[in-house]
């Protein structure tokens, strides 16, 4: 086999299936999963940090995939929207509230939404806020978002 | 009719969406595609003396390297004023200067920074005013040599004026001597951005037989045809544009830009797939923004209150290419009064260049920013003469029986009724125009606006739409609507669905958009989905309804008058037990004895826009558009008197919407609209340094509101039809934000005592304006 500019075949777990994918060492995360998995329900918004939209879970933490590289990803338990498989208790709750428009922060929304519900199940509500600061959405005016978070609240307790 | 009309209706991708099944152009694979990537200006305005790519050609998968020697066309869609890439000189920070492309990313990003320009800074003029000034640096030699794509557009020669609009109507003259009371009041609004959270991408490939395939996040897949024939002599129906979902567009992604780059890119590597790619940045700097804003305006009233003259000017600041900026400025001086009652009134409203990047259509289209300066000047006035501010509002409210700046006579049809929607407005904001403390240096304090728009559009814009059977029985609905998140889309299957009395479950709606297979929409811009493909569908309903008529009449043996279609079936009025489903009729009827009757259904049905004029270069008289929508708005913030820092409490928007299609999802649209407003007013701008150069082109330094800071939102709606489209619906899906920074300032400045009379409204500007010392 020939490696060049440094790239290494790596094993990633990703929605509970291992997947192997060949990454250069700059690689971040998003770029692979999107790129050479085909999961493209993370997005690019900024790939600085800044946004949320590429947000998946990460051993059971929301994190920024643009932020995360590829190779430190090995080992770790990953998830994405693919991988809630429409069952998720946040994206019945999105779809009955309204709590997008145009669907580009969506995904991401929903990681952060269903990791806070894992665990935080009695979330107060500086909490929820604090949770949710690290995504940003420009269609809706983020109360139809809080609202499918409630409604995911209260079948939980 | 059925019952799809009126009820709450949930998205029809809504499932796409939430289980990250909808793709976005950039999520559409792209095995089998290069890279390309685009090297911007670091100048505000400059000579390009020199471009050396030798280096650049040295990084491996390098394929093109194409800089603006390499093209000659310009682009414009009023006016031809644009090069794809800058040729000889640069016109703002960030303007494109060179694409290159590679076999991937990372080769194509280390080639873009290996190309070598050398620039020669020429000086600079970053507002439009100043850009008027006697030996302001031009931007461009002969302005009014560039071709002119539309007769109403009025480039000056020697100067920074792209366009120019006048109004004159009754003699303001007479009315300020008539004026006991006068105002006058100066703004400045600077450009902000769009932010819509996808980045703008594109696509191109063309084939060897000279087809042209583009992929693009598009609010305007047809107009991507005719720029780009119009650019490159590509017969138009060489050309396939292709637009899946879009992630927000507010106006940002109507031009085109990247669709002409990625062609020129796969055009230098023989038609090979190209997909480009740009950075937020790049999607900040580089491409079209937020319009800003100078103005004065001066306002006189009698001593009941009520306004008698107006004198108006406009300067707006559209960059550094006309792009739609000369239609905005335009559009501004049709509505420049905002919804009042004016009779005599002087009006001129200027689109200049300025090195910023430039400016295009943004939600509102010029709305939000003429409101902000208008009805800033209705709070000074009703404060000088101590008339309370909502009720200064109703007496001046525009009516029935009014005429419009452009001289339209205004009718409750074309108008609806802003005197009912301020009338809600006051116990749905708990208007009472009181400052109350809350402790001591802390206030509470409401501000209101009103808002009007009229949808200008090209005089002959159309729209289409088809409509097909499935086996089932269920209907596919096909529009060259973009979907980008107003949800247009549902509503056209609500009004299909009512139409043929099916359930909306049954109507089936091809989200993207080919222009291979659908009937072109003009764009999906200027909230007119609901009034243009709106009416296309209705024909189109009627059109399949009569054929299933036809072949029901054959095979009921009856006149086709007798049939009725409902509840998805097809039976005679004289025989209600003896129904044909649906699904048994619509692809053709198979009769008891074996026989063949009818054919199967297809529906189409086609708009186009009558009665527009362009407006009188003396005078402004004309119709532009041909109805208006009208609303009122108020604001409540908690603001600290010393730290100057303040909390929105709430935000209230009563708006005449016609008819109350989808109350649900119509709230949320409005809510959305007034959230941008918060946010731009209250934080965003695009700053600049003194070498003109964009210091906040990042979510980092550029700041969106997030969750935890939005107000309580409160919604309702007044119902005045609008004869002509369907069920009597308005426009409404941008008019969220218009009156919103108005009302925001409004608030602050009853709350701090100051007249503020710019954007944004931060904490900063507000110690500012208190002498930047502490109380
Ligand atoms: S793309 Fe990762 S935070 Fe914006
Ligand atoms: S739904 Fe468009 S950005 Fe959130």
């Amino acid at each position: 086999m020939i490696l060049n500019e440094g790239r290494v075949i790596v094993e990633l777990m990703v929605n509970h299936e291992s997947r192997t994918v060949t990454v250069r060492p700059s690689d971040v995360l998003l770029d692979v999963l999107r790129g050479q998995l085909g999961l493209t329900g993370a997005k690019p918004g900024c790939k600085n940090g800044d946004c949320g939209v590429c947000t998946v879970i990460f051993d059971g933490w929301p994190v920024k995939s643009c932020l995360v590289l590829a190779v430190e990803a090995v080992g770790h338990q990953i998830l994405t929207v693919e991988g809630l498989g429409g069952v998720a208790p946040v994206q019945k709750a999105f779809v009955d509230s309204g709590a997008f428009q145009c669907g580009y922060c969506t995904s991401g929304f929903l990681m952060v939404c269903h990791a806070l519900s894992l665990n935080k199940p009695r979330a107060e509500e500086y909490e929820i806020e604090e949770w949710l600061q690290s995504n940003l959405c420009r269609c809706t005016s983020y109360k139809e978002i809080r609202e499918a978070l409630k409604t995911v609240f209260q079948s939980l307790s | 009719m059925g019952t799809a009309a009126g009820r709450s209706v949930k998205r029809k991708e809504a499932w796409d969406k939430a289980t990250g099944n909808a793709k976005y152009t950039d999520d559409l694979p792209s095995l089998g595609h290069l890279t390309a990537r685009l090297l911007t200006s670091p100048h505000a305005h400059a000579k390009i003396k020199n471009i050396n790519k030798v280096a650049a050609f040295g990084v491996k998968g390098v394929k093109a390297v194409i800089t603006g020697l390499d093209i000659t066309a310009l682009c414009g869609v009023l006016l031809q004023d644009r090069p794809h890439l800058a040729k000889d000189v640069v016109r703002y920070a960030g303007e494109p200067v060179a694409i290159v492309v590679a076999a991937d990313e990372p080769a194509a990003i280390s080639a873009a920074g290996l190309i070598e320009v050398e620039y020669e800074p020429l000086a600079h003029v970053l507002t439009p005013r100043a850009a008027l000034k006697p030996g302001a640096p031009l931007l461009h030699d002969n302005p009014e040599r560039y071709k002119r794509m539309v007769e109403d557009i009025y480039p000056q020669p020697k100067s920074n004026i792209a366009s120019q609009y006048r109004i004159r109507k009754g003699h303001a003259d007479t009315g300020f001597a008539l004026s006991h009371m006068i105002v006058e009041e100066n703004f400045y609004l600077p450009p902000s951005d769009h932010l819509a959270m996808e980045v703008r991408a594109a696509r191109a490939e063309i084939s060897a037989d000279g087809m042209v395939t583009i992929t693009t996040a598009s609010q305007s897949p047809y107009s991507v045809i005719k720029q780009l024939s119009q650019s490159f002599s590509v017969p138009e129906g060489n050309i396939r544009v292709k637009v899946p979902f879009v992630g927000g567009g507010f106006g940002g992604k109507a031009p085109v830009l990247l669709e002409h780059l990625a062609y020129i890119a796969s055009s230098k590597v023989g038609g090979r797939p190209v997909r480009l790619v740009i950075t937020r940045e790049q999607d900040m700097a580089a491409a079209p923004c937020r319009m800003g804003l100078e103005a004065s305006v001066k306002l006189g009233c009698d001593d009941t209150g009520r306004l008698k003259a107006a004198e108006l000017r406009f300067w707006l600041d559209c960059g550094a290419y006309a792009d739609i900026g000369p239609y905005m400025a335009k559009s501004l001086a049709s509505n420049c009064t905002g919804p009042y009652r004016v009779d005599n009134l002087y009006c001129d409203s200027l689109c200049v260049y300025t090195n910023h990047t430039y400016a295009t259509s943004y939600r509102g289209f010029s709305h939000a920013e003429f409101t902000f300066c208008i009805e800033r000047t209705m709070d000074e006035l009703a404060k000088r003469l101590n008339i309370d501010p909502l009720k200064f509002r109703l007496i001046n409210a525009v009516s029935p029986g009014d005429s419009s700046p452009t001289q339209v006579s205004l009718n409750p049809s074309n108008l609806g009724d802003l005197k009912a929607c301020l009338k809600k407005l006051k116990p749905l904001s708990g208007w009472n125009g009181a400052v109350v403390p809350v402790d001591e240096h802390t206030v509470r304090a409401k501000g209101v606006s009103c808002l009007w728009k009229s949808a200008d559009l090209p005089a002959n814009a159309i729209s289409g739409a088809m409509i097909t059977f499935n086996p089932d029985g269920s209907l596919n609905l096909n529009t060259g609507v973009v979907e980008m998140g107003s949800g247009s889309k549902t509503q056209l299957a609500q009004i299909l669905a009512d139409k043929l009395d099916v359930d909306i479950n049954q109507i089936h709606v091809k989200m993207s958009v080919d222009t291979r297979v659908n009937p072109e929409h003009h764009k999906t811009v200027a909230s007119m989905t609901g009034y243009m493909a709106g009416n296309a569908v209705l024909r189109a309903a009627e059109d399949i309804l009569a054929q299933l008529k036809t072949t029901g009449a054959e095979a009921l043996g009856c006149s086709s008058d007798d049939i009725i279609v409902k509840g998805g079936a097809v039976y005679s009025l004289r025989n209600p037990l003896n129904k044909i489903r649906l699904k048994d009729i619509a692809s053709g009827y198979k009769a008891p004895d074996g026989s063949s009757i009818g054919e199967p259904a297809l529906g189409r049905g086609g708009f186009m826009l009558k009665g527009l004029s362009t407006l009188d270069p003396k005078t402004g008289k004309g119709q532009t558009a041909p109805a208006w929508t009208v609303g009122a708005q108020a604001v409540e913030v908690e603001y600290d008197t010393i730290e100057h820092t303040y909390r929105i409490i709430s935000a209230s928007t009563v708006i005449d919407v016609g008819m109350v299609m989808n109350p649900e999802a119509m709230r949320q649209i409005i809510r959305g609209g007034m959230a941008m407003g918060i946010s731009m007013a209250s934080r965003e701008a695009y700053s600049y340094d003194q070498n003109g150069l964009l210091t906040t082109p990042t979510l980092r330094t550029y700041k969106l509101m997030h969750i935890g800071q939005e107000p309580d939102y409160r919604v309702e709606f007044v119902e005045t039809p609008q004869e002509g489209s369907p069920y009597g619906i308005r426009s409404m899906s941008e008019h969220g934000i218009i009156g919103i920074p108005a009302a925001l300032a409004n608030a602050l400045s009853n709350a701090s005592g100051f007249s503020l009379n710019t954007l944004p409204l931060t904490p900063e500007s507000l110690w500012k304006k208190s002498g930047g010392v502490s109380s």
